[in-house]
């Protein structure tokens, strides 16, 4: 799948910021949809990308889908889980 | 059975300074009859002058109030511990904050950083901080404990904290209450606080109410909070600022200290007992010493203070197991933590089930504690510093009796004076000579009368006078010359 497969709801750049400022900004994007709607994260290679679709799963949301953009960057699809 | 009596630091004063007791009993009057044998003086503290334990004392066997179980008669198991805790001056649950004003906040950019360590938590996460940025908090008594809560509150980004206090700060303050700064002594401590909270955490709200709280004033004030913090010093806030909560449906989050030791608990909300469920009326004056008059470590309103503060939190964020229903009592010099069962109190006169109390009040303490005179009792007089330095400089014939504590005494010593503990006073009447007159000094004049009031009922039939303001009032005019302190 591609990126204009998915729905986007709402997106954010986490490449500016490391850890655990990452996950926290990318979790309170999430929190601010409704259930089902769809956030694309844009974040860094390494421990962004490792740290970031775990954690934001233990946390009931759905990671859809990683993007590598090839330039040591990558968009994560998650889908915003129930409360 | 072999059991453990757990004596609380205020009634310490009865016990020799002893912490615990270990005695022989079988029931809960077994074992007060056993403390009250070893120790006679206990028995004032305990009781009041028909023999009915004082109200003003909760009995716990383990972690149950006797009043739960069977009062006195409770039957006590091998290796039982009781505690004696006395009133003091000094599950999990829904969010006061409703969904709505919870999602009505945004978490803007520059606060996802400074609030980084809550949003991670899973505890408190993105809603928890919302709810906590929602929360309308009110501090009564911006003290040692007050400044601490306030602190924290600020730090963690409650919306609104309101500031209630009338003092300024003292130079005594600086020891314990660490949101007062060196330069700020003469200030109010509510605009001292304001200050503090504005640099910690600009994106607060601090609302200032530089006035006493009283029954004219404190439904207004309160209406504004979700949450009331009772971080006051003195018993007629602590009624004041209980009924008012009550009478409103807000919880409140009250903590007490005294020296080494301190309560925090929940009180006034729907599963909460309140104040009044847990002492229907405050100990009389000079039973129980007011925190002004016995010190503290300054480490333990950092540890109460944060404890309250916590509460606060999980009260606004409906997380946690907050201290409904519950009370932790804490020594830090004995390293004693307890937690006690508290409940309701269907006939309270403010929160039972048919409530005497309807309307905030203020309370005349001295009249609800006894002190006031009585008109069927001969009056009890006092003498003015200056006619007693006077007297003294005239080589009259006096007793001076000084029933302050030891610890009071080592920081300022009455020379010539006979030391007397009150507790020892009925005892030892017989060192006093009834054919002159016998004046008692104590800190502010209080105790004092408590004192004459003793020897009376003791048969001592002597002339007594209260030294007026105690040893606070006479130490300049006595002593001009030397230092305040020795």
């Amino acid at each position: 799948m591609a990126l204009a497969d998915h729905n986007i709801t709402d997106k954010i750049d986490i490449t500016d910021v490391t850890c655990p400022i990452t996950f926290v900004k990318a979790k309170v994007a999430i929190e601010e949809l409704e259930e089902g709607e769809i956030l694309q994260i844009h974040l860094n290679h390494g421990e962004p990308l490792e740290n970031v679709p775990r954690s934001l799963g233990e946390e009931g949301h759905e990671v859809l889908e990683k993007i590598d953009n090839g330039d040591g960057t990558w968009e994560l699809i998650v889908r915003r889980g129930a409360d | 059975m072999n059991i453990t009596v757990i004596i609380a630091a205020s009634l310490r004063t009865f016990t020799n300074r002893t912490p615990e007791v270990r005695l022989q009993a079988d029931t809960v009057r077994e074992a007060l009859q056993a403390l009250t044998d070893e120790y006679p003086e206990a028995a004032r503290g305990l009781y009041d002058e028909n023999g009915d334990l004082r109200d003003f004392v909760s009995i716990y066997v383990g972690d149950r109030d006797i009043r739960s179980l069977k009062g006195l008669r409770t039957e006590l198991q091998e290796g039982d511990e009781i505690y004696l805790i006395p009133a003091i001056a000094g599950g999990a649950c829904e969010s006061v904050i409703s969904t709505e004003r919870m999602k009505a906040v945004t978490i803007e950019e520059k606060e996802i950083r400074r609030y980084s360590n809550h949003l991670q938590l899973k505890e408190l996460s993105i809603k928890g901080q919302k709810r906590i940025m929602a929360g309308h908090v009110l501090v009564a008594g911006i003290g040692a404990l007050g400044g601490v809560v306030a602190e924290r509150l600020a730090a963690a980004g409650v919306g609104t904290i309101g500031l209630a206090d009338a003092e300024t700060v003292t130079p005594e303050s600086l020891q314990t209450q660490t949101i007062h700064s060196t330069r700020d002594v003469d200030r109010p401590r509510v605009s001292s606080a304001k200050d503090r909270l504005k640099k910690l955490n600009p994106q607060v709200t601090a609302v200032v109410h530089q006035e006493k709280l009283t029954a004219d004033n404190i439904e207004d004030i309160l209406a504004d909070y979700d949450i009331v913090v009772d971080a006051s010093d003195n018993f007629v806030s602590r009624y004041l600022i209980n009924d008012a909560c009550v009478l409103q449906e807000k919880p409140e989050v009250f903590g007490a200290m005294y020296q080494t030791e301190g309560y925090v608990t929940v009180l006034g909300g729907k599963d909460s007992p309140c104040l009044r469920c847990l002492y229907p009326s405050p100990p009389p004056v000079g039973i129980v010493p007011t925190c002004s008059a016995s010190g503290v470590v300054n480490t333990l309103p950092g540890i109460l203070g944060a404890m309250m503060a916590t509460e606060v939190i999980k009260l606004l964020t409906g997380n946690g197991e907050p201290l409904i229903g519950r009370m932790l009592t804490v020594d830090i010099w004995n390293l004693r933590y307890h937690m006690v069962h508290t409940a309701k109190d269907s006939g309270c006169a403010v929160c039972g089930t048919s409530p005497s109390i309807r309307a905030v009040q203020d309370m005349d303490y001295e009249d609800f504690c006894g002190l006031r005179e009585d008109p069927n009792e001969e009056p009890i007089g006092s003498i003015d510093p200056e006619e007693l330095a006077r007297r003294l400089e005239n080589n009259e014939a006096i007793t001076i009796v000084d029933v302050r504590e030891p610890h009071e005494r080592a920081i300022h010593k009455f020379p010539g004076t006979l030391i007397i503990p009150i507790g020892q006073l009925a005892r030892r009447q017989k060192e006093l000579d009834p054919g002159i007159d016998t004046v008692f000094v104590c800190k502010e004049g209080k105790r004092s009368i408590l004192a004459i009031r003793t020897l009376r009922e003791a048969g001592y039939t002597g002339p007594m006078l209260t030294l007026k303001g105690g040893f606070d009032a006479a130490a300049q005019i006595i002593f001009p010359n030397e230092g305040a302190w020795l």
